[in-house]
């Protein structure tokens, strides 16, 4: 194929489709839905793009990944260029690549959806970072950089820690990642399914990092074993990256029937522990025939799928608002709906009601209608009258979402937090402690993949200036 | 990885062990656990910190093998290793300075009191602690706690060993002699126990301190899955306790979910084909 093609040529080609498992098959197994495009197709779909001068896409990508430079590099299967440029501009290419909410950042502002579908940015990353990962050797390995002797500590694996520690052992620096958990990833691994983002590519993406010279302590939960007093007294800075997690309550009647679980237990132990879906776990999980999940997020959506793989016959989402207020991502809400997922919209929860063994037995719930907009310009939902009725389930799961968990900042009072118990930081993620960054979730409350690791990379810069300026 | 320094048998499926922690031994207190995973793909199982040497870096545990997990756990020698221990997890425990306290073991939760009566025992309180079993071979613990502890009686149900009968028997009469009713007590075993010391003491209006045992995961806040009802609010255990206020736990709503996954423990354990009948001794 040749990359010399005219604006008409460009604009003759349609948008490639990703290709995926059978939906009656995958909803019944953990293969990864989207099977990744191949080489002809990536190609092709590369040439779709019409290499605007002014890059409008790169604006709508939080890191600003070089799109048109690894897309042009891609059209002209100079796959090596392409890669080193998005692995030089995104530290997890081949994660954003499936799981960024691609039509909502830079897919959103292509100028080729304008009249009509914009170019596949996200299906064409994750092809290239695919081929670097299994084309390592094609690739120059990275010159390891001569060290600094600064020690920097990162709490939290999840992307934000992950990204942080890349940049910075490039930089020369001394990094140990302290996770809480006993492996690597954070939400990457116990939250996101295999389905989505194969386990795999979070291992890959780790040795990578390993080769670097980072290294990483798990079991260490700071707050607990150590102190951040103790990681400043160790260390020359620390960037923390303790996510979101701790999960918001429902707070209604029945909520700690048997069967009734969060969205971070439900995830955790199917997709940290393996419960359900490795017949050799020993972590147990109740699988439920009849699945109701609270919440319209990804993480709803990823809870409700996986309820599917597990065997429920009945999967359903129950969301206050209706569809197009979802915020999980479109590809996710037609996948869901192509594996029997059922939607009941514009309905609330009100109660959960057991069976005389304390068993989850029904969902109580009542329909909704669109109000007046709020502050946000979303139309507020409200409760149609005498509307009440119970669906049979056997179990539910919340996902309304999570908050910051108080473990570490509890045990660190000088730490500047807001009303929401986040961690306050400035623009470059310095906090109210000299020397001390955050970034991710713990700052920004449940937010995204690519906002976690932009903040990652931002402070990694910021810590740098900080040792650098203090050396 | 945790090096198992040493691995002995107390009772019958009951073991002490001895793993080289050297980040918790320094910091752990009385009343916080740890989070053990043997190996790649086996279950996360909180475990009681009972002892500690902060000096040569190791912490003790009491185990009973009572499932698929900890047999598991217990099967390690000593020279072996644990993949994973994380901790110390949960709140320490709330010492005031209380007169007298009585301290209550039942089975493993003798174990778990352990740590506790050290720690009281280097306070001004005087100690009374009562430990049962089924019989004499599932006392464990005797000499040390008697000790630590100004008094120490001994119930058993078959009256193999000390008094016969149960822990609550001998709380009744210390509660019933003026001259020995205790300022608070702490109760620590299975939930039926703990639950028959709570109503017990209640009328007499005796500060009571239970240690939860509810089903966890990560034992950090994460997952909410060892939520319990105190005072009509749901509380972690795993963050807001072990420990709670026995008078103002929902019992019943605790037993209920222990049994969540009874079904799939039992064939994990029958698939094992080592489960020896000893469960049900301790756990509820
Ligand atoms: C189910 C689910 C699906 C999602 N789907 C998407 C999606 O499709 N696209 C998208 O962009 N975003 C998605 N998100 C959001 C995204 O995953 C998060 O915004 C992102 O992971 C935040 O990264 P982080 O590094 O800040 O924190 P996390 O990923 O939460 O990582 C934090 C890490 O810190 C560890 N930790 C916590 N406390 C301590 C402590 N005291 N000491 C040591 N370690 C500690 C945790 O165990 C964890 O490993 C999803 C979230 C969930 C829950
Ligand atoms: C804070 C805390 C401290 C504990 N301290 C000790 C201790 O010092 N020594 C000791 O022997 N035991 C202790 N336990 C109990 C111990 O964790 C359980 O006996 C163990 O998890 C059982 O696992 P299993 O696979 O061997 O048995 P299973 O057959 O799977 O389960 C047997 C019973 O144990 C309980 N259980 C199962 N899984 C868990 C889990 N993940 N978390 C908690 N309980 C569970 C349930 O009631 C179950 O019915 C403690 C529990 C908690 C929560
Ligand atoms: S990182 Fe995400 S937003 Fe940025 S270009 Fe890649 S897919 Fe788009
Ligand atoms: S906006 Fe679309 S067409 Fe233009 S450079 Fe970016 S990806 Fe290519
Ligand atoms: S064990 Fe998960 S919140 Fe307590
Ligand atoms: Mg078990």
């Amino acid at each position: 194929m040749c990359n010399n093609l005219t604006a008409k040529e460009r604009l003759a080609i349609d948008r490639v489709h990703m290709p995926e498992l059978d939906a009656e098959l995958r909803s019944r197994n953990f293969e990864e839905v989207n099977q990744g495009l191949a080489r002809e197709e990536a190609v092709r779909e590369a040439q779709r793009c019409i290499q605007c001068k002014t890059r409008p896409c790169v604006e709508g990508c939080p890191v600003g990944v070089s799109i048109p430079e690894f897309i042009d590099a891609l059209a002209a299967e100079k796959l090596p260029k392409a890669a080193r440029i998005l692995q030089g501009d995104n530290a997890l290419p081949a994660v954003c690549g499936r799981v960024c909410p691609q039509e909502s950042q830079c897919e959103a502002r292509c100028v080729r959806g304008v009249k009509g579908e914009a170019v596949a940015i996200g299906y064409l990353e994750r092809f290239v970072a695919d081929w670097a990962m299994t084309n390592a050797d094609k690739l120059r390995s990275e010159p390891l950089p001569t060290g600094t002797g600064k020690k920097v500590a990162v709490v939290g694996c999840g992307p934000a820690g992950l990204t942080a520690a890349g940049e910075l052992a490039r930089k020369g620096h001394t990094v140990t990642i302290f996770e809480a958990l006993h492996d690597t990833g954070g939400v990457l691994r116990y939250g996101i399914p295999e389905f989505r983002l194969p386990k795999e590519i979070i291992d890959v993406e780790v040795d990578r990092l390993l080769a670097l010279g980072v290294e990483i302590e798990c079991n260490v939960i700071i707050g607990k074993t150590m102190t951040l007093d103790q990681l400043r007294e160790q260390f020359d800075a620390v960037f923390i990256a303790n996510g979101a997690g701790l999960p918001v309550m429902l707070n209604m009647p029945g909520e700690n029937l048997k069967g009734v679980y969060s969205a971070n237990e439900f995830l955790t132990r199917v997709n940290l522990m393996e419960a359900g879906c490795n017949p050799n776990s020993p972590t147990p999980i109740i699988k439920g025939n009849s699945v109701a999940v609270i919440g319209g997020g990804n993480t709803a959506m990823d809870c409700v799928r996986t309820a599917r793989r597990l065997g429920a016959e009945r999967a359903m989402i129950i969301y206050r608002r209706s569809e197009a207020e979802m915020p999980a991502r479109i590809e996710e809400i037609r996948h869901a709906k192509e594996e029997g997922v059922e939607f009941v919209m514009l309905t609330a929860p009100l109660e959960i009601i057991g069976d005389d063994k304390g068993w989850t037995a029904a969902l109580s719930c009542e329909k909704m209608e669109l109000g007046q907009s709020d502050e946000s310009g979303r139309r507020k939902p409200v409760p149609v009258a005498n509307s009440r009725y119970e669906v049979p389930v056997d179990v539910v799961v919340n996902a309304i979402g999570t908050r910051s968990n108080p473990l570490l900042t509890a045990t660190a009072p000088d730490l500047a937090l807001n009303k929401w118990g986040n961690i306050v930081s400035d623009e470059q993620g310095a906090t109210s402690i000299p020397g001390v960054f955050a970034g991710g979730d713990i700052v920004r409350g449940g937010a995204t993949v690519i906002l976690a690791m932009g903040d990652g990379k931002q402070a990694a810069a910021a810590i740098h200036g900080f040792l650098s300026g203090a050396a | 990885m945790f090096e198992v320094i040493s691995n002995d048998i107390l009772a019958p499926n009951l073991h002490r062990m001895v793993i080289r922690a050297p980040r918790i031994a320094p910091v752990r207190r009385p009343g916080q656990f740890v989070i053990v995973r043997v190996g790649r793909g086996d279950e996360r199982i909180p475990l009681t910190i009972g002892d500690a040497d902060p000096a040569v870096g190791t912490i003790t545990l009491f185990i009973q093998a009572i499932g698929a997990s900890t047999r598991k756990i217990v099967a390690i020698p000593a020279g072996g290793s644990i993949l994973d221990v994380a901790g110390p997890l949960g709140k320490p425990t709330h010492l005031a300075n209380w007169k007298r306290v009585a301290c209550i073991g039942g089975g493993v939760g003798t174990a778990v009191l352990f740590p506790l009566v050290k720690a009281l025992a280097a306070t001004e309180s005087q100690i009374t602690t009562i430990i049962g079993g089924r019989s004499s071979q599932y006392v464990i613990l005797a000499d040390e706690l008697a000790a630590l502890s100004e008094t120490l009686l001994i119930t058993t149900e078959d009256g193999s060993l000390g008094r016969k009968g149960f822990v609550t028997a001998e709380l009744s009469e210390l509660i019933a002699d003026p001259l020995r009713t205790p300022d608070a007590v702490f109760a620590i075993g299975p939930v039926p126990m703990m639950r028959a010391i709570a109503e017990l003491t209640r009328p007499h209006g005796i500060e009571t301190i239970v240690s939860l045992n509810p089903i966890m995961i990560d034992g950090t806040g994460m997952c909410g899955g060892c939520r319990v009802v105190v005072d009509g609010e749901s509380k972690f255990a795993c963050v807001d306790g072990p420990e709670f206020d026995g008078h103002l736990v929902d019992f019943a709503g605790l037993s209920d979910r222990l049994t969540t996954y009874r079904d799939q423990e039992a064939a994990l354990c029958h698939a094992a084909n080592e489960c020896k009948l000893t469960t049900g001794v301790a756990h509820v």
